[in-house]
């Protein structure tokens, strides 16, 4: 019975020190940041432990009985923390709440525990062997437990397994006990069903963790979420696995840090390269300040405008000191001005007195719906015009002519019916696939043969050939894009809902 | 966008969960504090008043040259089109606080809203003398190829409508999910008759279905339309299919607030054939709106004759003597009266033959209406289709609901204000309205809380503030023989020097009606006067 409350002793280190690491990792999984989280989650872990300490003082009868007990529901609510903190990740208001409530209680469960088998232990050992026994068995516990979970559980079970799979160690702590004693009690077998249920549960949930997992909405993307936030405009999430950083608004891809650079130059140099010394710029969307981080690599530039909707777009890409590194900074820029308004009302708003922009780059979602497909109107380019001079250049980052064709050439034909002459090219973006743009003048475009050094994938001979289309990606005739019938979103959903990959 | 198997499962979930709505779960997501709000409009204390008649004898208020009883969009026709032919001396008698009528709206600090009216078509072709006011207000901004071009910023946005069916939505508002190949043909046989309508011309060279409707041809066989009602004509006519019916009695009872067995066949024709607007810049069936409806008309006609607008101002009575027309009103204290060498009465007609028994029109019959405004803290969502301007659900005895916002092209509005338009078609109109005006606003709110959480279970606590409005008199109802038969053609004669402008004149009830019947009195009250 000593040995075995020994062991016991040991599992309990391990398990307790299992729960807080899978906390730990879950909140810097989820929330970002995870020298914050851990700091805060093993604050939280020790000091509920302190308050369990404190508690176990209360407790005056049948240690034994209450020991088995605790450890039957250490291993219930830590073995499914995990899976617990998964699934609500996204349906909790305060999921920080949520969190440190779990850390919180299993702390004070362990917490409970070593006290409580100390006074068991009291009176079979001296209590300088107590001590020592115990404490050495706990920190060989922690000891184990820190080594095991980065280099076993993590890469070969994962949380949500690692988790079950420790819960089921603290049960079968509780039943081997149960089944250890030698006089009968009356008490036991109410507890043996109790860990028999509970081992089921564990069991389930240790089976079915492929299934949670794919539940779970961290699960949809990439790597690993680092940033998720619900704004009143969209969901932004933010994921990373190794050195890929993605940004996904309401679940779509907007960029890839392994090939952004292919997208953004792109989007930026044929047109900021082409104009003799571009000074006042207008970015509309554009909120993470790559395509600004393009734009600034022209000293000629005076003044940038960028219209985004959504404050926690600029104010994530402008704080997080990651997306701050991908961005150089650029949100930051003394040239900058961040307007966070609706890019429509505010090209209508500038109509009384239009300011005239030398360069306008338009890198907008695509027109997945009726919201979005506004921005892509007749009605929004008449606007445009409004701020372009007979020499300014706009680009508009317009869907994939390879998946849709016909979309990207509404795109075009829009322009062109709202006044503009229009040079459409396209460049590979890996994450993306083949994708175009349209650049949209007063006058004719001419590509330019001249870029700025240090650029990664533009240079004068694929310039040159980004605006030549293969047969399967020509120009087609389609409909006009107008608020009052807006095929674009039509031909937009057709073709993408065929492509398999979206 | 066809539905996934996964959508239609989801689907099917969602409409049972509306259907256990009933007045069960209405427990469980009605307010703990009722929304404010309140029954708001229609002056009925006044109208009250008239019918009593007991007024104290008027004092002696002035004389003009003409005076305008009711400031709906007839009466304000008639006086803007004086207005510009120098006829400056002129007063309008409003008894509500506000001119418009029916075409009133309202505003918050989200958005306007409408009350009632709330689009107008495409000009008709017999709409010529539309086309000036177009122009004056800059709805028509040019022309094209011999095609006025239209204001962008007032064509309906696209998506225009969509209909609420089975759990979910679809794009349009004839039924495609769950339909046969049967109801399909008849779906097309049915739309293509109606545009071979729009066409045809009679012996007299009109249209058989004209907007003025008395533009139309005088043709005795379609005439004859007007003798049976919309579902009759439509059996006969070989259309049995069950949605289609479903579709034709929602045109109906949207545009006239009479279910189509109980309408004139004429009018429901007349609703899908009469519009045959053409535009430079937008597809024939479009629609013009704006964020206030047709509050927006109201306010531009209303401009230029505030100073000339006497509202608060219940007219009892209108008399012919020998120094003029005597109008007699009451401003809420004082009886007042006010002497005119003519009078345009520009209120519905069973009020005018109030006023003025030689006006009496018995034949004369009105759909009650409710409509509520709700301001709403999130866009309603919704499976299937995007949010449309018009939400229309099916086999509801609402209309569906307008999104105020729809024409304001801010990409997401967070807030907005959605109206319901309920023609209380369930029962005889008379029974309708006594039932209707019997209800507290916690009735009306129970009623269309429950209407609006059975479909946007996401709008539950986000409903912030709503107003209902009951119009006891909303329309005039084209029943058989109404639009060809006696009173009307009797109603439509004028006796100087007492004129009459008024939708209701024609037998439908809308904005070219009400606009023609104004420029009409005014151009008669002009030729009087001279
Ligand atoms: C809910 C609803 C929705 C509608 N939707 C549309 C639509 O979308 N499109 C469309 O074209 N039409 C619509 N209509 C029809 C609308 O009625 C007409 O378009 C038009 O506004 C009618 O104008 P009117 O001047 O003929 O009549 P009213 O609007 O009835 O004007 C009569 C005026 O006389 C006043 N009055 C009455 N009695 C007196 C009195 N004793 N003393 C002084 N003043 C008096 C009234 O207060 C009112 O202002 C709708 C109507 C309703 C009720």
């Amino acid at each position: 019975m000593q040995r075995l409350l020994l062991i016991s002793v040991f599992v309990i280190a391990t398990c307790g020190l299992i729960y807080e690491l899978i906390a730990g990792t879950l909140a810097s999984y989820l929330l970002g940041d995870s020298i914050t989280q851990f700091s805060t989650i093993i604050g939280t872990y020790l000091f509920a432990m302190g308050i369990g300490s404190w508690a176990s003082a209360k407790v005056d009868k049948n240690l034994l009985a209450f020991f088995i007990r605790i450890e039957i529901l250490v291993g219930l609510i830590g073995g499914s923390s995990a899976a617990i903190l998964f699934l609500l990740f996204d349906q909790v208001a305060s999921f920080r709440f949520l969190l440190y409530f779990i850390v919180t209680v299993i702390g004070i469960l362990v917490g409970i525990e070593i006290p409580i088998l100390l006074r068991i232990l009291k009176d079979r050992y001296e209590f300088k062997d107590l001590v020592s026994r115990v404490f050495t068995f706990d920190y060989i516990g922690a000891l184990f437990a820190s080594i095991l979970f980065p280099l076993v559980l993590v890469p070969h079970l994962g949380l949500i397994r690692s988790s079950f799979m420790f819960g089921t160690f603290n049960v079968l702590v509780a039943l081997w006990l149960l089944y250890s004693l030698k006089e009968p009690q009356p008490w036991v077998r109410l507890h043996k069903i109790a860990a028999g249920l509970v081992l089921i549960i564990l069991t389930f949930g240790f089976i079915s963790s492929d299934k949670i997992t794919s539940l779970s909405e961290s699960n949809n993307f990439a790597g690993h979420v680092i940033f998720a936030k619900s704004t009143p405009y969209q969901r932004i999430i933010v994921t990373r696995q190794q050195n890929d950083i993605r940004l996904y608004l309401n679940s779509n891809l907007q960029f890839s840090s392994q090939d952004e650079y292919r997208y953004h130059e792109a989007l930026v140099h044929p047109v900021m390269s082409a104009l003799k010394a571009p000074k006042n710029i207008l970015i509309i969307g554009g909120g993470d300040g790559l395509a600004l981080r393009e734009i600034l690599k022209y000293p000629s530039v005076g003044h940038v405008t960028l219209v985004d909707l959504d404050p926690a777009m600029t104010k994530l890409f402008s704080s997080s000191p990651m997306l701050r590194k991908l961005n150089t900074d650029s949100l930051h820029s003394p040239k900058l001005k961040i307007v966070n308004a609706d890019a429509f009302m505010w090209l209508k708003q500038q109509r009384a007195n239009p300011p005239i922009f030398d360069a306008v780059f338009i890198d907008l979602p695509d027109p997945s719906n009726f919201s979005i497909g506004k921005l892509y109107s007749t009605a929004f380019y008449g606007l445009l015009h409004s701020v372009m001079g007979p020499d300014s250049l706009a680009v508009i980052q317009s869907t994939s002519p390879l998946v849709a064709r016909q979309s990207f050439w509404c795109v075009n034909n829009t322009l062109r019916a709202s006044g503009f002459q229009t040079a459409p090219y396209h460049a590979l973006v890996p994450a993306f696939g083949d994708w175009g743009y349209v650049i949209a003048s007063n006058r004719p475009y001419t590509v330019p043969t001249q870029y700025p050094a240090g650029l990664r994938f533009i240079d004068a001979d694929t310039a040159r050939d980004m605006f030549s289309f293969p047969p399967d990606m020509g120009p087609v005739a389609t409909k006009i894009q107008r608020l009052d019938d807006q095929a674009l979103i039509h031909y937009f959903d057709e073709e993408w809902s065929k492509y398999l990959i979206y | 966008m066809k539905p996934t198997r996964r959508q239609l499962l989801y689907g099917s979930g969602a409409a049972a969960l509306g259907a256990a709505l009933s007045p069960f779960a209405w427990d469980a997501v009605k307010p703990k504090k009722p929304i404010p709000g309140a029954i708001v409009g229609a002056n009925s204390a006044f109208g009250h008043r008239l019918r009593e008649g007991a007024f104290p004898p008027p004092i002696d208020s002035g004389q003009h040259e003409v005076i305008i009883v009711g400031s709906g969009i007839a009466g304000l026709s008639a006086a803007y089109n004086l207005d510009k032919a120098g006829v400056t001396d002129i007063r309008l008698l409003e008894l509500e606080d506000h001119s418009g009528g029916n075409a009133h709206s309202g505003h918050n600090a989200v958005s306007a809203y409408p009350w009632g009216a709330h689009y107008v078509p495409l000009l008709s072709s017999e709409s010529g003398h539309i086309k000036e006011l177009f122009r004056d207000f800059g709805i028509i901004t040019g022309e094209d190829k011999g095609l006025p071009v239209y204001n962008e910023d007032y064509i309906l946005n696209d998506p225009d409508e969509r209909l609420f069916i089975d759990g979910r939505w679809q794009e349009g508002l004839l039924p495609t999910l769950g339909v046969t190949a049967e109801d399909q043909v008849q779906y097309k046989r049915f739309l293509a008759h109606m545009e071979a309508f729009k066409i045809e011309r009679g012996r007299d060279g009109r249209r058989l279905f004209a907007i003025p409707i008395d533009e139309s041809s005088a043709d005795a066989e379609t005439r004859a339309l007007d003798r049976l009602t919309m579902k009759n004509w439509m059996l006969s006519a070989g259309y049995t299919s069950e949605p289609l019916h479903g579709f034709v009695d929602y045109g109906c009872r949207d545009d006239f607030g009479v279910r189509h067995d109980e309408i004139s066949a004429y009018a429901g024709i007349h609703y899908f054939a009469g519009r045959d607007g053409k535009a430079a810049n937008t597809a024939p069936d479009s629609v013009l709106t704006w964020p206030e409806g047709n509050g927006f008309l109201a306010h531009k006609l209303a401009a230029p004759l505030s100073n000339r607008i006497i509202s608060g101002a219940l007219v009892y009575s209108v008399r012919e003597t020998s120094g003029g027309v005597t109008v007699d009103y009451w401003d809420g204290h004082t009886s007042r009266r006010l002497t005119a060498r003519a009078v345009i009465m520009a209120a519905p007609r069973f009020i005018a033959g109030r006023l003025m028994p030689e006006l009496a029109a018995p034949g004369f019959t009105y759909a009650p209406w409710v409509v509520a405004n709700l301001t709403l803290d999130k866009l309603p969502e919704g499976r299937g289709a995007d949010l449309a301007w018009d939400n229309v659900i099916k086999d509801s005895p609402t209309l569906g609901y307008v999104v105020a916002t729809h024409q304001i092209p801010q990409m997401q509005p967070l807030r907005t204000v959605i109206t319901y338009y309920w023609p209380l078609t369930h029962a005889a109109p008379a029974e309708a309205r006594k039932e209707a005006l019997a209800r507290s606003y916690e009735d009306w709110q129970r009623l269309f809380l429950s209407e609006l959480y059975r479909v946007h279970p996401e709008l539950v606590g986000q409903v912030r503030h709503m107003d209902v409005w009951l119009w006891g008199h909303a329309m005039i109802r084209p029943v058989p023989g109404f639009i060809w038969g006696e009173p009307r053609q009797a109603a439509l004669k004028q006796t100087p020097p007492v004129f009459t402008a008024h939708s209701d004149m024609s037998g439908i009830s809308i904005f070219e009606e009400a606009y023609t019947h104004g420029l009409k009195a005014a151009q008669a009250v002009r030729a009087f006067l001279a």
